[in-house]
């Protein structure tokens, strides 16, 4: 049974007028890789702050194992932060910034050098402990902030996007040994990003975020898999998203084609977003495919071909597959129940502003979307399953 | 042109606005009136009352150098504070004093402290019958200069601290540090580049100044750069006025190396205990 290490309740918060978190609530669980994802400004970082101590949000309390810590200041928190500029001292050697913590808490020198030389080891950076911070690599860098940070042993790291500054290579490294090193240490690590695909690779539990407002919390599968709403899905990889309707459970009409799926609980012709993601879409022949269209572009990107095909009723489809068609030949695709998911269309149109802040292109198509109601739902009004 | 090319008319200036006349006063230094070497003007120097007035001289500077880095770097701390607005207003607002000449702000102390000036007065009035001079004191002369150099602290102590970055305050707050001890082993460290640079530019000219002296002291508190200043002006006398003008010199450069000295330990610390463990 996991157990609730930090709650975040209500938490509001406004800077200058601009509200950056807006009733945001959830909660942390012990041990737990928590990953905060949302575009730049969707408040992810003002989240971590007030978590860190380092900000106090106007609205809403923060639970540490039960105890309100809102008004507390950083230095008598139990959690340690890595800075996403690493905030090296850069007037002390990587031995003095490591071991700054236990200074401040008066540890016995041999402790101190212990811990400091512990710490050293698990970031793979032995023999460098009278290293000038200056002379260190970013990569070097980095793993001197999270050896400052963890040798004090918190209960909880705060990472802020510490991998954002390092090069691909380097990035895909750190994020392998972060996540062994927070199993090793058993430490709750709170992350944020506003890479998804590193959020899906280390997470145990991601939490989506746009416009300061919660999106969907949920484990990586269920993100990627069942995202909630339009801005999740987008922001969650790449996709497919149309407009369909749902004449009865488990049948959704979208593509100018009915599609067997899986989802229920909608009411009859209810008007629905459709997510397919690029890869769960299956290129056949033409007269095989449930939806038709032609070939208009195919890009080679590595592991597989990325293919837009053009639908009869217009829509530009998004493939990811490993073989290829040539250019201008006619396709069927063929899209599987299970891989059909679908989310109830946002009621007001303050979703789609959000969608804005992210996308300007995705915000206009939604806008447009949302002005135009389906004539097909309006036709179908009165059915009943 | 090449970049070396472009140094030609710096060359110049140098050679002709700064080595030549400091030759030119070695050269009177050491030379008597019918040109001949002699170290005559030193050994005058050695009389006790010249050097008294180079102590006084040494002695009123430290104290003002300490009063202004009492006052300017709390004053450097609070401008460069970045929850205060305004701050670049206030900065002006410090500064504004030294766009007025030089000559009227000192002699407007002289007229603010004088007997049946303003503060006299204001003394008299909240029933100080019969207050203490404080023009020609040694007091006046350090407040004069205080007032006349504080600036030169701020300023170096406000841009060191400026530009510091915060994420290293915060930082050191979470890994328990509380206010006091930030300060004290990051925002402090990190800005003694600017308190160096803020007690020389407050030292240098302290201790060489005549004109302050001169107004506020009533002429009663010779100072060093008083001496030089007579030796040239009235005494005519340019080998005196040198050798001492040389002597100034060698002591600010002894105080300055001493006081860059200390700060270097200080943040070299680090780098010798790497030095000595690798000995160990």
């Amino acid at each position: 049974m996991p157990e609730k290490l930090i709650e975040l309740q209500h938490i509001t918060k406004v800077f200058d007028g601009v509200t950056v978190l807006d009733d945001v609530d959830f909660y942390i669980n012990r041990n737990e890789f928590i990953t905060l994802l949302g575009p730049s400004g969707c408040g992810k970082t003002t989240t971590l702050r007030i978590l860190g101590g380092f900000e106090k949000p106007d609205e809403g309390r923060v639970l540490f194992e039960g105890v309100d810590i809102t008004t507390i200041p950083p230095y008598k928190r139990q959690l340690n932060t890595v800075f996403q500029r690493y905030a090296l001292f850069p007037h002390m050697n990587v031995f003095d910034n490591i071991a700054f913590g236990l200074h401040i808490n008066k540890r016995p020198k041999d402790e101190v050098r212990q811990r400091v030389m512990d710490a050293l080891r698990l970031v793979d950076l032995t023999g460098f402990e009278y290293r000038h911070v200056d002379s260190l690599s970013g990569g070097q860098q980095q793993r001197v902030a999270i050896a400052r940070a963890i040798v004090n042993r918190p209960q909880v790291l705060l990472l802020d996007e510490p991998l954002a500054a390092l090069d691909l290579k380097m990035r895909k490294g750190m994020q392998r040994e972060l996540k062994e090193m927070q199993q090793q240490l058993g430490i709750t690590f709170v992350y944020v990003t506003h890479d998804q695909e590193e959020a899906l690779t280390m997470s145990d539990t991601i939490v989506v975020m746009n416009g300061g407002v919660l999106q969907q919390i949920g484990p990586p599968t269920s993100i990627y898999n069942e995202p909630k709403n339009r801005f999740v899905a987008r922001f969650i990889g790449e996709s497919n998203i149309l407009d369909g309707i749902m004449p009865k459970d488990c049948l959704v009409r979208f593509g100018g084609a009915e599609f067997e799926c899986v989802d229920t609980g909608f009411a009859p012709d209810e008007a629905v977003d459709v997510v397919v993601r690029p890869e769960d879409i299956y290129i056949v022949d033409e007269k095989n495919g449930h939806i038709t269209g032609e070939v208009i572009s195919v890009t080679f990107m590595g592991m597989f071909n990325e293919i837009i095909v053009r639908a009869d009723d217009g829509f530009e489809w998004r493939i990811q597959d490993t073989g290829s068609r040539p250019v201008g030949s006619r396709v069927g695709l063929i899209v599987r129940p299970d891989d059909i998911h679908i989310m109830p269309q946002p009621k007001d149109s303050t979703e789609a502003v959000e969608v804005n802040v992210f996308d300007a292109d995705a915000a206009e198509e939604a806008f447009a979307e949302e002005l135009e109601p389906d004539p097909a739902a309006m036709e179908d009004k009165g059915y009943d399953a | 042109m090449t970049r070396k090319s472009l140094s030609y008319p710096y060359l110049v200036w140098m050679a002709l606005f700064i080595l030549l006349p400091l030759g030119l006063i070695i050269y009177y230094s050491v030379t008597s009136d019918n040109g001949g070497f002699t170290l005559e003007h030193f050994s005058r120097f050695l009389e006790k009352d010249y050097l008294m007035v180079l102590a006084r001289s040494l002695w009123l500077a430290l104290i003002c150098t300490v009063i202004c880095l009492l006052l300017g770097y709390p004053a450097a701390y609070i401008l460069a504070s970045r929850t205060l607005k305004r701050a670049n207003m206030l900065l002006v607002l410090f500064l504004l004093p030294m766009w007025m000449n030089f000559l009227l702000r000192t002699y407007a102390w002289a007229f603010l402290l004088e007997r049946g000036g303003i503060i006299y007065t204001f003394l008299q009035k909240i029933g100080i019958s019969d207050p203490p001079p404080m023009l020609n004191t040694q007091g006046a002369i350090v407040l004069g200069m205080v007032y006349n150099f504080l600036p030169f602290m701020v300023l170096p102590i406000y841009t060191a601290l400026s530009k510091m970055d915060h994420h290293l305050v915060e930082a050191a707050y979470d890994l328990g540090a509380t206010p006091v001890r930030v300060f004290g082993k990051i925002t402090l460290p990190l800005s003694m580049p600017g308190v160096i640079s803020g007690i020389t530019m407050v030292f240098m000219p302290s201790a060489s100044t005549f004109v302050i002296s001169k107004l506020l002291g009533g002429g009663k508190q010779m100072l060093i750069g008083d001496l030089i200043e007579s030796q040239f002006t009235i005494y005519r006398n340019w080998h005196f006025g040198s050798a001492v003008s040389i002597v100034l010199m060698l002591f600010i450069l002894l105080s300055m190396r001493m006081v860059n000295g200390a700060s270097e330990a200080d943040l070299d610390r680090g780098k010798s205990r790497e030095k000595r463990r690798r000995r160990a």
